[in-house]
């Protein structure tokens, strides 16, 4: 198949380019910090760039936790119809 | 003496489901989507407070009672048993949709009862109806998870009726109405409904039962046992300590395990659990607010749930595939699936402009309002989890990712049409959601958009989705699953057993040899003297004529006297 067939969602240059678009856009929304008037009920939650830290890093924890977690309960998807 | 003036709008779906299998064409059609649209009306139709009532022993139930609580259930229930059927009018088992009726029958009818014994009678016919909508799939595996999860269900029922009767009997009320756990009866009835509620540990019975039925079964059963569970333990143990333990465990294992799993429908089956928790917490946190959130989030969740199951019903239906590893690049030939199943997707995640964001950020409104500063970071980090697990994992694997090569058609036109219809209410909602706050229990005094909300919102979730994509590479797919509460009873309990057999198996059979043959030889040894033939028994004759001339004689004696 060649690129003009494929459709334009998987192409490789416009891969690239929604990635600058995602990119463009997660600036502009960590940046709205400067636009709205924190309402923090403790205090962090009011602190520049919250959010956007937090909503990532929580993230990174919650796929490695179960990564690890996976290590000791993941089994082949036969498991139980082989018993 | 039945007293009242209403009709049971549960009972208008429960009868109408005898309908379903002896019409056929456009009736059956005009059935399946005219009974769920009247019984919406008797919800309304019910006058505030009680208007049904039996005599029980010597009690007085309460059928149909109605507050803005109840009609609120009553009237999601009802527009999700609409929207199901018109997914499910392609449905060839008339058991399916004649089960799926009567199960949501049985979940109005736990919205609108007064007391713990009507709630408990429709608890179990939904236990009962959710299984052989399960069942009727007609393949191995739905039969043997059908008879899983009924065994968990029946348990459940079992504790939940000891926990009535126990309460009963101390308090000698049935009324059902809020409960302390501070007596055995009332700590198992919160057990009883719990498990229902997909709470830990038996989690499990959620995501290996649900996904074992068929494309549309799968769709009813997504709504109404978890969310009736809600709803009890809303009308039951608002603002109870414990929830807020069990709500929060609910987001986290939904998410980790659903994070793990490669069954597309696994992952929104997980993630239901996910949601459920979302809702504990705000049962658990107990203010007007937090009540409310719970209640608005059942509601939407209802929709956008039956929205995301539907696209993957539509996607297995139309390639026979369920496994993430299997599938991929469907929005090519599936464009509206796509769509659909997307809006699905950010409405579970509380995207801003979705019916999610106005219903869970009420919740977590509320926990900052009380300060509770753990469950509020918990809340917050479980809905960037959210996105993580369902909003984009679902989407990503199932319909963009790698191109699997296969370019199916969209599902047939009523799917189509139901998919738009509840995509509809998911944006609706969201971007109106007045007619939601309006029935909401109680006074709505609540701005979903302010600026600050919104901007907070949208940072949360779009880092998480930056999260996702920068470890993309660990979230690859494997042909696997992840062991759960449920390898307790379906590996190690039977292999328990089968040790027990093997090992002492032969000590008792030894044991019930010996004893057998010690007392043969006691009956032979007895026989031997007293049988027939044995020396002992020759005097048996004499003895009993002396008996009984005794007894003749003290007849006539007594007789003489009187």
């Amino acid at each position: 198949m060649s690129q003009q067939q494929k459709h334009w969602l998987v192409r490789p240059e416009n891969i690239r380019l929604l990635w600058r678009v995602f990119i463009g856009i997660l600036v502009i929304v960590a940046l709205g910090d400067f636009l709205i008037h924190p309402h923090p009920y403790f205090g962090i939650d009011g602190t520049f760039g919250f959010n956007s830290w937090y909503g990532f890093g929580t993230c990174v924890a919650m796929v490695v936790f179960s990564k690890g977690l996976g290590l000791f309960l993941k089994r082949k998807d036969t498991y139980y119809d082989e018993r | 003496m039945m007293s009242g003036s209403s009709v049971p709008p549960g009972l208008i779906l429960m009868l109408g489901a005898l309908l379903v299998p002896v019409c056929r064409g456009y009736l059956r059609s005009a059935v399946i989507l005219g009974l769920p649209l009247i019984a919406m009306w008797a919800v309304w139709a019910v006058p505030d407070g009680v208007s049904l009532t039996l005599p029980f022993l010597s009690y007085e139930l309460q059928v149909v009672k109605a507050d803005a609580l109840s009609r609120l259930f009553g009237t999601i229930f009802t527009l999700m048993v609409f929207g199901g059927g018109l997914f499910a009018l392609g449905q060839k088992s008339d058991l399916e949709l004649a089960a799926a009726f009567g199960y949501s029958g049985g979940a109005v009818g736990v919205a609108m009862a007064g007391d713990l014994v009507t709630v408990f009678v429709f608890w179990e016919i939904m236990a009962v109806a959710s299984t052989l909508v399960i069942w009727s799939n007609r393949t191995a595996e739905s039969y043997k998870a059908s008879l899983r999860y009924l065994q968990v269900h029946l348990a459940g029922g079992v504790i939940l009726m000891v926990g009535v009767i126990a309460h009963v009997t101390e308090t000698g009320s049935i009324a059902f109405q809020a409960m302390q756990t501070d007596s055995l009866g009332t700590w198992m009835i919160l057990i009883g409904f719990l498990i229902n509620a997909g709470a830990p540990p038996l989690s499990a019975w959620l995501p290996d039962a649900y996904p074992e039925a068929s494309f549309s079964g799968t769709v009813f059963l997504s709504a109404f046992t978890t969310k009736t569970a809600v709803y009890v333990l809303l009308r039951g143990f608002p603002g109870n300590e414990v929830l807020l333990f069990v709500g929060v465990y609910m987001i986290f294992y939904g998410i980790i395990y659903a994070l793990l799993e490669n069954d597309m429908r696994r992952i929104l089956a997980y993630s239901i659990v996910n949601q459920v928790g979302f809702m504990i917490t705000g049962i658990g946190i107990g203010t007007e607010l937090a009540l409310n959130g719970a209640a608005a989030h059942a509601f939407a969740h209802i929709i956008y749930k039956a929205l995301l199951l539907m696209s993957a019903g539509s996607v297995m239906m139309m390639t026979g595939k369920r496994k993430c590893t299997d599938l991929g690049g469907l929005f090519q030939s599936m464009p509206l699936t796509t769509i659909c199943g997307t809006i699905g997707a950010l409405a579970i995640s509380a995207f801003p402009l979705t019916s999610g964001f106005i219903s869970k950020s009420m919740i977590n409104s509320a926990a900052g309002h009380e300060h509770l500063a753990i469950v509020w970071f918990c809340l917050t980090a479980g809905s960037a989890g959210v996105f993580l697990h369902a909003g984009i994992k679902f989407p990503w694997f199932v319909f963009f990712q790698k191109d699997s090569g296969m370019r199916p058609p969209e599902p047939p036109m009523n799917m189509r049409l139901a998919m738009i219809l509840f995509s509809a209410i998911c944006i609706g909602l969201g971007v109106y959601p007045e007619p939601l706050y309006a029935i909401l229990p109680f006074p709505v005094d609540y701005a979903p958009y302010t600026a600050s909300h919104v901007v907070n919102m949208l940072q949360l979730l779009l880092f998480a989705g930056l999260a996702f994509f920068v470890l993309l590479p660990m979230m690859k797919r494997t042909l696997t699953i992840s062991l759960d509460f449920d390898w307790f009873y379906r590996v190690a309990l039977p292999a328990v057993v089968r040790f027990l057999l093997r090992t002492f198996g032969p000590i008792d059979q030894a044991v019930r040899g010996m004893t057998i043959r010690g007392v043969r030889g006691v009956i032979v040894w007895i026989f031997r003297h007293h049988g027939p033939e044995g020396a002992l028994a020759a005097t048996l004759p004499a003895g009993s004529m002396v008996l009984w001339v005794i007894a003749v004689l003290g007849a006539f004696l007594v007789l003489y006297f009187l």
